[in-house]
This record gives structure tokens, C-alpha cells and sequence, in this order.
């Protein structure tokens, strides 16, 4: 099922948690929205689940103007952070009860809805589970159940708000994978929510990038991470170092000293350079380079980082070096960013 | 579920590494003693004085066993309607925000201040037949005060905190998105408030089940007021006790006293082990 968020606005009382968003998921897609606490990213999936109602603004189901049909019409599966599993009912009856509540006439027999429970036990990898409680289960068993909850009523999304967020870090990256593979059998559109970035683009299709309110970026993980298109974006999605420049006549300037970087479609004016600390060329000597004082170096697994001070205004950045490279030693080094943005300054 | 296997014979659970517990368990058995377990013993005693015959004409003479069904039999009906509406308040009071509801909220604990003789006078004025809503049920046919219906008033508002109070905390604590869970499962309210809900709270219902009903059947002051106290029909059993201690039959009064005494600990225990149950499954 395709779903399309067009142009929706959410307020809270007064204050905005949503600005104009628009977003298309395709048919069977895999989608993360990514962002920091605060970026509505879970308030876009309740609306689309709608567990809110949007202030302006559609959501389509295909076709379908679905805004303002309610949630149990929706019939999309939610998946909760903490898991929201019933826990007077034995996991069997967790995963019956969408079926069980439907009215008389589309309810499947006792013995279907127990039979769909095992198989779906069985594609969640819980198998024999069916008559335990859900606090006689660990986190990541109740984060399968509540999975295979949701998948029963056989919803035409699945919504997932921060699936593997209580879950300690050896269980999220196994549940990851298995969240791939569930995905790639059932075939379900599936949204779901992450402040996680290694999980999103691991995981996803495509990754939205929210901040305050609004979509930064749209696009697949290399998209984002080797072409992100506003300053949020670079410095959300891995690494990155940042250093205010000057531009003047398609060249950039840190301190009255050209860097050898040209640029020809950015106005003059300040600006700020973002680069990857790990996309650098050393130099030995610097006729156009950014070169400054190391004041600290730091081992990070399989890296050296190492902050620099540059020029007057010792603006401090950070490079990473290989563990061995001999720069380490020295007191001052020269680098160009091989990889690099400009954007200008606020 | 951490439920502990069960023990080999008798074993003091391992206390804890902090100290207190032979003073404070010492503490404990001898206050149970001497608050509740003598003064039971001797009421026991002084009953068992009496000679098997003489126990048994008392508890079976019919005075007696109508005094008995009304008591038990009040309570439990004004418990049952408490449970419903005591739930109710509780989840207005909790889920709902609307001018007064901190006063709403602390009236909710006024039958527990007032003495309860005030109550019964309160109660038999309004619903005397010429009473503010005595006169209106009247022409109805339906009469309140000097009746049975009057007793399981008086326990209603006495037993309503004892409910509100116990299930309160407990809706307190139902996670939103257990609710928001099942409807996105497709259930309506409805559906949500009996498959998901009561259950969650069960153990807390029949928890203030039990208080509201033990505290009708030992209720006295309210009671004698709005019952008008015919024997045989409206008259409670802690009356009749009361009556045979003004004759200075203490035997009768005792005999009385220790069948309703075995008669609450056995119901006691029966909605214990409903609890333990329902505890255990819904954990």
C-alpha cells in the first residue's frame, strides 16, 4: 500500500511539532525516519497511524483520503517502543486478539486464529512460545511478539516507533537483521522510527531526515551520507568537521590564507566548510592547505583523532589519522579535505 | 514472573544484609497479638463456654440467621454496586481533568472521616419516606429507609472509598499505549475497556471488593439509623449482638460474635485465593 503525507502541519496546543511535511512512500518500501528527539519524527508516524489527528494537511492510503477515518479503520500495525503487549493475555492471545475483536461476520474461527498465531510465531523465530506470558519473556522475544501482534490483522502498513529503543545493543543488531528479513518475506510498506542513524541506514530503504519539525532529506543511505544537502544533514549523519571560511572570488579563505579549495557556485560572503574527519589528504607543505597546531590526539579504535587549531581565530577541528601515520608525532600539520560542502553562514 | 518455587518445610525467607528484621518481625507478632489475636482467643473462649447444644440452638434459631443473611447479604450487594461505581469514579478521577476534581477527589474519602452515626442520620433524613428523596421514591412503590434497601445505602457510602481508593492507583499506572495497542488492533472502546482494561485491574477490584464488603459486615453506626431494626427483617447481625449484651446474655452475644467471625475469615480467604489466582494469571 502507498501511503502520502501531503503537506500535513501538526500543532500541539499552539506549538508546532509538525510544518508542512510531504512525503511519498512506495508500495512494499522500507522507510526509517531518522532524526534527534524532538523532530516530530514520531508525531509523523502517529498521524499516519492516526493516533493524532493532523491540524492541515492529507494522508492518503493509495487512493484514499485516509485523514480523518479512524484508527481502528486504518488498519495499519503499530509497533511501540515498549512493547504495549497485554500482559494478562498468553503470547497466543496477544497475537489472536486483532482477529478476535473483528465483528462476527470477518472473524476467523477459534482454531484459524490459533492457527495464524503459531505460524506467525513461527516467522518471528518464537516457536512453542504460544502459552507463556509476556513478563515471562526477555525484550527482544516481547519485541518479536508485539511484531507478530501487529502483522496478524494483516495491516496494509506497518508502523514501527522505535522498535529495538529498549533493547541493549547486541539484541538491537540481531533484531535489525531480522527485521530485514521479515520485511523482505512479508513484502509490508513499513515505516519506522529511529534517533538511531547506524540502524536507519543499515535497515532502510530510503531514510528521511527530520529535524525541528521538517524533512531535511530524503534519500538512500549513500544519498544522505556521501551528498547531504543542508548543514543538518552533514553534521547528523556520521562525522564531521566544520571550519568557517571566507569565500572570495571562488576560493575559499580561512584567515587570509587561501586553503586551495575553489568553488564557483557559492556567492561571497562567510560561510562554513563541513568535511569528513577521515576524508583528508595530508600535506607536507602547505601552499593551500588548512595547517594548524595540534593540541590534542585521541586513539579511537581503529583511528587516531587528532583536534587541530587553526589560524588566529584558532578555530579548532577535528581529522582522523591512520594509528601508524608518522603526522601523529609532529606538532603541526597541513591537510585538504578531499571530500568536502560549503554552505553559507546563517 | 518470579514467582519463588515452593519451600521445603518452614524457612524464614533470607532477610536481608541490613539489620532489623528479629526486631521488627518481634515487633510485629507481639502487637498482632495482643491488638487482635487475644482479644479474638477470649471471644472464642467465652463462646465455647457455652456447651455444643446451646451454640448451635443460638446460631440456627431464626433471628439469628436472618440477622446474619441481612448483614452478609447487604454487604455483598452494596460492595458489588461499590466495585462498579467505585471503578468508575476512580477512572474519572484519573483520567480526566475538569474544575473541582481535587475536590471530588478528597470527598471521595469523607465516609471514611465522618463518623459514621452522622452518616446514618444524614441518610435516614433524606430517604425517610418524608424525607428530600424518600418522598420522591414513594409514589414509586420503592422504599428506602427502615428496609433492606436502606442497609445496603449506609454501605455503599461507607464501602465507596475503600474501592476508589485501592483500583485509583492501579489505573494510574495503565500505559496509554496499551490502549492506543489495541485500537490499532482494530478493537472499539468497548472492546478495549473489557478485553484489555478490567482485566489489568482486576486483582485491584476484588481487592477493594473485599475491604468494602468486610467493612459493611462489621458496619453498626450508619446502619442502625437507616434500618429501622425489625427483627427478622431489617435488623443486623452486629445489632443483635449488641441487643444480647444489653440483656446480659454474653454468651449468646459471643456465639453470635464467633459465627460471623468464621463466616467473614472463611469469605476472606475465598476472595484471597480468587486474588492469588488472578494475580498469578495476570501477574
Amino acid at each position: 500500500m502507498e501511503v502520502r503525507v501531503s503537506n500535513v502541519r501538526k500543532e500541539f496546543a499552539t506549538f508546532p511539532a509538525l510544518h508542512d511535511v510531504s512525503l511519498d512512500i512506495k508500495s512494499g518500501e522500507l522507510i526509517a525516519l531518522l532524526g534527534p528527539s524532538g523532530s516530530g519524527k514520531t508525531t509523523l508516524l502517529r498521524l499516519i497511524a492516526g493516533l493524532e489527528e493532523p491540524t492541515r494537511g492529507q494522508i492518503y492510503f493509495g487512493e484514499q483520503d485516509a485523514s480523518h477515518r479512524s484508527i481502528q479503520e486504518r488498519n495499519v500495525g503499530f509497533v511501540f517502543q515498549h512493547y504495549a503487549l497485554f500482559r494478562h493475555m498468553t503470547v497466543a492471545d496477544n497475537i489472536g486478539f486483532g482477529l478476535k475483536v473483528r465483528p462476527g461476520a470477518t472473524r476467523p474461527s477459534k482454531a484459524e486464529i490459533r492457527r495464524r498465531a503459531t505460524e506467525l510465531l513461527n516467522l518471528v523465530q518464537l516457536p512453542g512460545l504460544e502459552n507463556r506470558y509476556p513478563a515471562q519473556l526477555s525484550g527482544g522475544q516481547r519485541q518479536r511478539v508485539a511484531l507478530a501482534r501487529a502483522m496478524a490483522i494483516e495491516p496494509k502498513v506497518l508502523l514501527l516507533d522505535e522498535p529495538f529503543g529498549a533493547l541493549d545493543a547486541q539484541v538491537r543488531r540481531e533484531l535489525r537483521r531480522w527485521l530485514r528479513e521479515i520485511h523482505d518475506t512479508t513484502g509490508h510498506t513499513t515505516v519506522f522510527v529511529t534517533h538511531d542513524q547506524e540502524e536507519a541506514l543499515e535497515l532502510a530503504d530510503r531514510v528521511v531526515v527530520m529535524s525541528q519539525g521538517r524533512i531535511e532529506q530524503v534519500g538512500t543511505a549513500d544519498d544522505v551520507y556521501d551528498h547531504p544537502k543542508s548543514p543538518f544533514v552533514y553534521g547528523f549523519i556520521g562525522d564531521s568537521s566544520t571550519l568557517p571560511v571566507k569565500v572570495e572570488n571562488s576560493q575559499l579563505w580561512v584567515s587570509d590564507r587561501p586553503i586551495g579549495l575553489s568553488i564557483t557556485d557559492e556567492p561571497d560572503g562567510p560561510a562554513t566548510l563541513y568535511f569528513r574527519p577521515h576524508e583528508v589528504d595530508l600535506l607536507d607543505d602547505c601552499g593551500g592547505c588548512i595547517a594548524g597546531t595540534v593540541v590534542a590526539s585521541r586513539r579511537v579504535a581503529g583511528t587516531r583523532r587528532v583536534e587541530l587549531e587553526i589560524g588566529g581565530a584558532r578555530e579548532r577541528v577535528e581529522i582522523e589519522l591512520p594509528i601508524e601515520h608518522p603526522a601523529a608525532q609532529k606538532s603541526r600539520i597541513a591537510f585538504r579535505p578531499r571530500r568536502w560542502r560549503v554552505f553559507p553562514s546563517a | 514472573m518470579s514467582t519463588t518455587p515452593a519451600q521445603a518445610g518452614w524457612r524464614f525467607k533470607a532477610p536481608s544484609v541490613i539489620p532489623g528484621f528479629g526486631l521488627t518481625l518481634g515487633f510485629s507478632l507481639a502487637y498482632l497479638t495482643l491488638i487482635i489475636l487475644i482479644p479474638l482467643a477470649g471471644l472464642l473462649l467465652r463462646s465455647a463456654s457455652l456447651g455444643w447444644a446451646d451454640f448451635w440452638a443460638i446460631a440456627t434459631d431464626e433471628r439469628t440467621v436472618k440477622a446474619l443473611e441481612i448483614s452478609f447479604g447487604t454487604a455483598i450487594v452494596a460492595a458489588l454496586v461499590n466495585v462498579v461505581f467505585g471503578t468508575i469514579v476512580a477512572w474519572i478521577l484519573v483520567r480526566y481533568r475538569f474544575p473541582g476534581r481535587r475536590i471530588v477527589d478528597a470527598m471521595v474519602d469523607l465516609p471514611f472521616a465522618l463518623p459514621t452515626a452522622v452518616a446514618g442520620i444524614a441518610l435516614t433524613t433524606l430517604y425517610a419516606p418524608n424525607g428530600w428523596i424518600g418522598h420522591l421514591l414513594m409514589p414509586l412503590g420503592i422504599k428506602v429507609a427502615y428496609t433492606p434497601l436502606g442497609i445496603v445505602i449506609a454501605l455503599i457510602f461507607i464501602g465507596l472509598p475503600f474501592v476508589v481508593r485501592t483500583v485509583q492507583p492501579i489505573i494510574e499506572e495503565i500505559d496509554k499505549e496499551v490502549e492506543e495497542a489495541a485500537a490499532t488492533l482494530g478493537a472499539n472502546r468497548w472492546q478495549t475497556i473489557s478485553r484489555v482494561l478490567l482485566p489489568g485491574l482486576a486483582p485491584a477490584i476484588v481487592t477493594g471488593f473485599a475491604l468494602a464488603f468486610a467493612r459493611g459486615v462489621g458496619e453498626y453506626g450508619s446502619v442502625i439509623f437507616i434500618a429501622g431494626n425489625l427483627p427478622y427483617v431489617s435488623e443486623i447481625a452486629p445489632l443483635l449482638i449488641v441487643i444480647r449484651l444489653e440483656e446480659y446474655d454474653y454468651a449468646a452475644a459471643t456465639a453470635i460474635a464467633s459465627i460471623m467471625l468464621g463466616l467473614s475469615f472463611a469469605m476472606l480467604l475465598v476472595i484471597n485465593l480468587i486474588q492469588s489466582w488472578s494475580r498469578k494469571r495476570y501477574g
